[in-house]
């Protein structure tokens, strides 16, 4: 795909952004399991919250391939910081635009693109994550309030966030439940963080379990009609799907770029390691996996703004990208040989970082449920 | 209060760099990116309107093959509209050539007060803005740290060796910006998109009212003889601490005037 100038330009930006304002920090935020908030404000000023949504809310108003440049960029530079980028934009800025009333717009979209307020989505619970029907948090209606009850794990900002989106089942528990989705403050009594998760990778962020104890919610708070949440936080995951191959993207070309900088100077038997051919094939295969995972999510994300069907598209980028980046991640630490394997080097952190990305947003095994299923409308 | 604002598109200096064997002129075929040594102005000059209420901030750009990717960068971060003068007979400007086609295109927007760098990154010389002032006519003061405008006087803190020096003069006037005294702000994203409908007057030299023979390889009075390689870095000096090394080390800086 040939970028367009301001397409270039917004990825220029979004490069020098991650390199000068978050590369020099992330063991520092590592360590300390977060970013301060002053980071996404950052972020927000230059637009890279809000990316997609309309400026009159706040919003930069680009299209899906501008957001997710970008997010190759953030994710070049730390996963984590990456992942609450993504949480932000889509599902929940996204979510709330496309289905919120106009006063949930004008409540919450000027917060989020200026980062005043991050978000949290809260699908996933402690004994179902893929079978996203089978959830069991439930929202009772009583009066013109919610009252909810439930059990969330692996809640992405889960302490840090001001606002929650909620998937919650709202009618009796069948074979296909109704579900439905709320937005609504993180300030509110009911809404408890039990867990913060100790991790492999993301460690600039916080993944929490969160317990609703009878979290009454105002009904305004509940987001499109009730019963019809499945659809609304499947939608925001499609497009979370392109969001998360760009990640996989922006790891593994930084692990590419480091490799072979690293190549080119390490010298054994006399030369430079790149000299000796099996280095630089292996440099070679990695950077055709990363730059054949990138035209996947260009593509789903082209797809995707010209208002055509992107689902299978946006499950091929994220399964093979997310696949590749661990393969190019490993590569790049067989690169720097013992090195790789220390803090020292980038590479030790770009493995850890990467490896989620066949998990969330639909595990690897979920895209191939979602792609085999729409063998026959592929053109073979 | 109108401000303009002068910045030079020079080859991407994170790419080698290539000088043409034939002229020694550096190659600047490709894409030209805004100098990172303007960026300063342009941030100053941002600052200066705002702070104002209001007012505007132009860009002038003298630069080969029509190239806008440094301007568009500029009129990201804020900047109204830009004047880019390219003509083929600009080939082989020295510095003064530059000036008179950049004070040409600067007195078509008769401007309060005109910013640069205190040099550029590729040709440095650290000449061109005051040669501008020479040929508009108007005082310039060079090094600025801070600027001020105040009615129709410019007050300048001037960065010395020493420190700064206050200094003032009447508008219009010239002022050169020292690189790293403000932080430049990133393009936003609704700037970049904005950018692109701002106007750039793409200008030749006969819409100047310039001469080929003032300007151009033909006006330039410098000639590059002869081009050689630097000198390899020499190995540092290492002290080796025998309990006066801090002392060592604060001389050393003392020489290099750090400290
Ligand atoms: C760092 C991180 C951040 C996250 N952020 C969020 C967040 O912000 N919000 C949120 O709601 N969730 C979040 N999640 C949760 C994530 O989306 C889930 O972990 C993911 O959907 C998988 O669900 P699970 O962990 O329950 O695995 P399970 O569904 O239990 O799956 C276990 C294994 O079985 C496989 N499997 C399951 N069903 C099938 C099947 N039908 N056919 C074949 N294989 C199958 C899976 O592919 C997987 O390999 C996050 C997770 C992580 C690790
Ligand atoms: C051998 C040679 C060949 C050249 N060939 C060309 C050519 O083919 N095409 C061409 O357009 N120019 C050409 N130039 C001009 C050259 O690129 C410089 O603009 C000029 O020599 C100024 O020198 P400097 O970079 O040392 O400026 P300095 O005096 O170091 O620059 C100080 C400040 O002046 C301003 N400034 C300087 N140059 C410009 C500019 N061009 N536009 C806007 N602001 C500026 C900037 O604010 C800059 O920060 C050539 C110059 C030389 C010496």
């Amino acid at each position: 795909m040939i970028l367009s100038p301001e397409h270039n330009q917004i990825r220029e930006v979004a490069r020098a952004f991650a390199s000068s304002e978050i590369a020099p920090n992330v063991r520092e935020w590592e360590a300390q399991g977060g970013a301060p908030k002053a980071l996404y404000q950052a972020m927000a000023k230059v637009g890279l919250l809000g990316m997609t949504i309309d400026p009159k809310y706040g919003g930069s108003g680009l299209d899906f391939v501008s957001y997710a440049l970008a997010m190759e960029e953030i994710a070049a530079v730390d996963g984590g910081i990456s992942n609450m980028m993504s949480a932000n934009n889509s599902p929940v800025a996204i979510g709330i635009a496309t289905h919120g009333t106009d006063k949930q717009k004008d409540r919450f979209l000027p917060r989020l693109c200026a980062g005043e307020w991050l978000g949290s989505f809260h699908l996933t619970e402690p004994h179902t994550g893929s079978d996203a029907s089978s959830i069991t948090t439930r929202a009772v209606k009583d009066g013109n309030e919610y009252v909810l009850n439930g059990h969330k794990a692996f809640i992405t900002a889960g302490s840090t966030s001001d606002i929650a989106m909620i998937v919650a089942v709202t009618g009796p528990q069948a074979d296909s439940p109704e579900i439905s989705v709320f937005v609504t403050p993180t300030d509110n009594p009911g809404y408890q963080v039990i867990n913060t998760e100790r991790k492999l990778g993301h460690r600039t962020n916080d993944l929490c379990q969160v317990r609703f104890d009878s979290m009454r919610v105002p009904a305004t708070d509940l987001l499109g009609d009730e019963g019809r949440g499945l659809s609304i936080a499947l939608g925001g995951l499609s497009l979370g799907r392109i969001a998360t191959a760009a990640q996989a993207v922006g790891g593994a070309r930084q692990a590419l770029q480091l490799s072979k900088d690293y190549a080119s100077q390490r010298e054994t038997f006399g030369k430079p390691i790149i000299g000796h051919q099996s280095v630089a094939f292996t440099l070679a295969e990695m950077a055709t996996e990363v730059e054949a995972a990138r035209h996947m999510y260009l593509h789903a994300a082209s797809l995707h703004d010209a208002g055509k069907d992107s689902a299978t598209a946006a499950s091929m980028a994220k399964l093979f990208a997310s696949e590749m980046a661990e393969r190019v991640a490993s590569k790049a630490i067989q690169v720097h040989g013992g090195a790789g394997f220390l803090e020292d080097h980038l590479v030790e952190k770009i493995y850890r970082d990467v490896r989620v990305y066949q998990i969330y947003e639909g595990t690897s095994e979920v895209q191939k449920i979602v792609i085999s299923r729409n063998l026959d409308s592929l053109e073979l | 209060m109108k401000v303009v604002v002068c910045v030079k598109q020079i080859p991407d200096p994170a790419l080698p760099g290539e000088l043409d064997p034939s002229t020694n002129y550096l190659k600047r075929d490709d894409k030209l990116i805004l100098d990172e040594s303007d960026s300063y102005g342009v941030e100053m000059a941002l600052q200066l309107v705002e702070g104002a209420g209001g007012g505007e901030v132009s860009l002038v750009s003298m630069a080969p093959n029509n190239e806008v990717s440094g301007l568009r960068t500029a009129l990201a971060m804020g900047a109204e509209d830009a004047i880019l003068v390219s003509d083929n007979a600009l080939a082989g400007s020295d510095a003064l050539g530059t000036a008179r086609v950049l004070a040409a295109a600067i007195s078509r927007l008769s401007p309060d007060l005109v910013l640069a760098g205190v040099e550029s990154s590729d040709g440095y010389t650290g000449t061109v803005p005051e040669m501008i002032a020479g040929v508009l006519d108007i005082p310039s003061i060079t090094f600025a740290k801070q600027i001020e405008i105040d009615g129709n006087t410019v007050k300048v803190q001037r960065q010395t060796e020493a420190g700064y020096d206050d200094v003032e003069c009447q508008t219009p006037a010239l002022v050169s910006v020292t690189a790293g005294v403000v932080e430049p702000r990133y393009p936003s994203f609704k700037g970049i998109m904005a950018a692109k409908k701002k106007p750039v007057e793409e200008l030749d030299l006969s819409a100047l009212g310039l001469d080929e023979s003032s300007v151009g390889q033909s006006g330039a009075r410098q000639e590059t003889v002869r081009v050689t390689e630097a000198e390899e870095r020499q190995a540092g000096e290492v002290i080796e601490d025998e309990g006066d090394a801090h002392e060592k080390i604060v001389e050393f800086l003392g020489e290099l005037k750090i400290v």
